[in-house]
């Protein structure tokens, strides 16, 4: 059959024209961070896709935490994609303020999501927001330091050879420390880090009962451990560090050791920004021999909040950014270091992914973390690092405190211990948990 | 000697001021010194002050990633309208209060003042529901609005502190010469408070230019002013405090211009009526 060309010519302006028809401008709310604003800067790829415009608001990530959830709480309408995280996630789903993603095309191939980002980001089966990158924590250690102190780092390292490591690598003459952990309040900071150490040593935040469970022996020995080591081979001021802090002091060569976000892989390998580049190497989070590694499992992600009237646009939106198409395009423009990791399996099996340093072991950080099972006596809460209850990040960021004052020394151990199962058991028996 | 003594006094007051003026201006100043270093510059230890390779990179970056124009006409409009509708509504109130009180003149300027005393995120939700219902969100009206009830309290005292000063026969004069209430409030005590209403506007153009929890919280993509643009640099998990550094001297230049060709309206005002 030939076509009549003017009819084809109509034809396409026509459906061009159908198409801009329905152009809109989406209004996107985001964190900033790497990855978020490469995203920012290619956003030209998806308008001239589907001829949709985007507006951005980033903000922080908490003062983005606070305007989303005010957003949707009232339903403002202000946004029609959310960057959420983890914790929100289920939440908000059993709250019915997201749109379920059960409505997703062929080509977005959801089963290529890795299974635990999947599992994280979903309420009864449904995923409510589709993971943009995915991310754990790991252990980044200086390879030479390692090799002057006469020590070879175990790909799954114990927390004791963490600690004997961290003492033999310090020199504070030279105002290297051993070790580098967050220990900043927060429970996104701070508390994040010892909690998701806490499952490794068989603490839990509660019981199958939501009693609260600070009283017990293994919080004891978790806080006990982080203190007496960071005392003796962490930097001074540590109980006010955070992921930036950290970060800085690693990328000039004054951390031997540092167990944070499995992000942070790309930021100290890269020699523009670290002074420790060429000599950085990778292991999963430390165990102790229980079942547990200290690993934590988090996914900034992208949802649509219900009362959006672009629902349509803002999915083509989710497809494109979270598709594999998108990470095709980062890795021509930016390499393939930069594309966002964690979310999808596909790219885990590609070859010229492979060859990044920090792939691998970004992949086995995530796939050891179950946030459906994360501590080793079971409890009635999903979340590695948090408990995914709305509650959560209020008691956490009040116990952080605790916790970190109790770093600084203002309080003891035990001290901060008490004052935390109090804090805790208070909130719960407010919100009617007991 | 008494020369003496009074230039060596003179000289130890102003290296005093000076102290104290670089003191205050410090954490202004480092923070444009860090907008012309790199990220690795920025964060370095011991922190390095003025020998670095100075670059306009951070600007470039910004300049491309950011709307500046939109956030700055933004910034502009909401604070500049804001602070006219806060004096147009606040000169006639203290007027009355500072010319014709009442007993309760002294009550009510303490309870408007007391707003003050609440915290802002105490009725976040109640105006984010008011603003969806009238359609403000995310608009410059509805910020305009909410900026200048924020701080007409602040405006209503200072004015009632300027027209106090201005002695009160003055305005009876005028009456007997047939001036009517607006001629009054217009012709002569406008005029003559003129020190005291631009230090006024300046004042609360500076704090409504600088408002950051309502501004981020009733905006989004539209509205936004300045304290947004500054925000969107900031992060918990990336070093970009060169480039955060480079967005806060591009929100604060305007305002730092303005107050440099104004301080000394802005001296007067705020001294005005100090001294007897």
């Amino acid at each position: 059959m030939k076509l009549n060309a003017p009819l084809a010519l109509a034809g396409a302006v026509a459906m061009t024209a159908a198409s801009f028809a329905q152009a809109e401008t989406l209004t996107i709310a985001t964190v900033n961070n790497g990855d978020m604003i490469r995203m920012q800067g290619l956003t030209a790829d998806f308008t001239e896709k589907t001829g949709h415009e985007v507006e951005w608001v980033t903000l922080e990530e908490n003062v983005l935490r606070q305007r989303v959830t005010t957003d949707i709480t009232t339903k403002g309408g202000s946004f029609d994609i959310m960057t959420i995280g983890m914790y929100e996630t289920p939440i908000w789903a059993k709250n019915g303020w997201l749109v379920p993603m059960d409505n997703l095309s062929a080509e977005y191939n959801a089963d290529d999501i890795l299974p635990a980002m999947r599992n994280g980001l979903s309420y009864e089966g449904t995923m409510y927001a589709a993971p943009f990158y995915g991310e754990s924590s790991m252990v980044m250690y200086r390879t030479d330091l390692m090799e002057k102190a006469g020590m070879e780092m175990p790909t799954a390292p114990t927390w004791e050879f963490i600690r004997d490591a961290a003492a033999a690598m310090t020199d504070r003459d030279n105002e290297i420390n051993g070790i580098c952990l967050r220990g900043k309040a927060g429970w996104g900071e701070g508390g994040a880090v010892i909690t998701a150490m806490s499952n490794s040593f068989g603490a839990r935040w509660f019981d199958e009962n939501w009693n609260p469970q600070f009283d017990s022996e293994q919080w004891a020995n978790t806080l006990n451990f982080y203190k007496g080591m960071m005392d003796a081979s962490g930097p001074s001021g540590y109980a006010t560090n955070g992921f930036n802090e950290n970060l800085s002091l690693f990328q000039q060569g004054k951390c031997g050791m540092w167990i944070d976000a499995t992000v942070a892989a790309s930021f100290v390998t890269n020699p523009n920004d670290s002074t420790v580049a060429d000599s950085v190497g990778f292991a999963l989070a430390p165990d102790n021999g229980l079942g547990k590694r200290s690993n934590w499992l988090w996914a900034w992600a992208l949802a649509i909040p219900a009362g959006t009237q672009k629902q349509e646009a803002a999915q083509q939106f989710i497809e494109w950014a979270t598709g594999t198409d998108y990470i095709e395009l980062v890795a021509a423009n930016e390499g393939w270091a930069n594309v966002p990791p964690g979310a999808r399996t596909s790219l885990y099996e590609n070859p010229n992914y492979k060859e990044v340093p920090f792939a691998q072991m970004t992949l086995d950080s995530i796939l050891s973390a179950d946030p459906t099972n994360p501590t080793v006596d079971p409890v009635p809460y999903v979340g590695v690092q948090f408990a995914a209850i709305p509650e959560f990040a209020g008691i956490a960021t009040d116990v952080s405190q605790e916790f970190s004052a109790a770093y600084a020394g203002q309080q003891t151990v035990e001290e901060a211990l008490a004052k935390a199962q109090a804090i805790t058991n208070d909130a719960m028996e407010a919100a009617g948990y007991k | 000697m008494a020369r003496s003594i009074t230039n060596n006094r003179k000289a130890l007051n102003t290296a005093i001021a000076w102290t104290i003026g670089l003191l205050i201006f410090f954490p202004i100043l480092w923070t444009i010194l860090t907008s012309f270093k790199t990220e690795a510059q920025a964060i370095a230890d011991p922190p390095i002050f003025l020998f670095f390779d100075w670059t306009l990179e951070n600007y470039a970056v910004v300049q491309e990633r950011s709307n500046y124009t939109r956030f700055l006409m933004n910034s502009i409009i909401i604070a500049g309208g804001s602070t006219l509708l806060g004096v147009i509504i606040a000169v006639p109130a203290a007027w009355s209060m500072a010319f014709v009180p009442s007993n309760r003149t002294k009550d009510i300027l303490l309870w408007m003042l007391s707003t003050k005393m609440l915290p802002a995120v105490g009725v976040l939700y109640p105006i984010y529901l008011i603003f969806i219902k009238m359609g403000l969100l995310d608009s410059r009206i509805g910020l305009t609005v909410i900026l200048m009830l924020i701080n007409l309290p602040i405006i209503v005292w200072m004015l009632y502190t300027y027209f106090r000063e201005i002695p009160g026969e003055i305005l009876e004069a005028a009456r007997m010469d047939g001036a009517s209430l607006r001629d009054e409030i217009l012709y002569v005590l406008t005029p003559m408070a003129i020190p005291g209403i631009a230090s006024t506007l300046l004042l609360n153009f500076i704090l409504a230019w600088n408002e950051a929890f309502w501004t981020l919280n009733l905006t989004a993509a539209k509205a936004a002013p300045l304290t947004a643009f500054i925000a969107s640099y900031s992060s918990p998990e990336g070093l970009f405090y060169a480039k955060l550094s480079a967005a806060s001297t591009m929100a604060i230049a305007p305002i730092l211009i303005l107050g440099w060709f104004s301080q000394k309206q802005l001296v007067r005002g705020l001294t005005f009526g100090a001294v007897k």
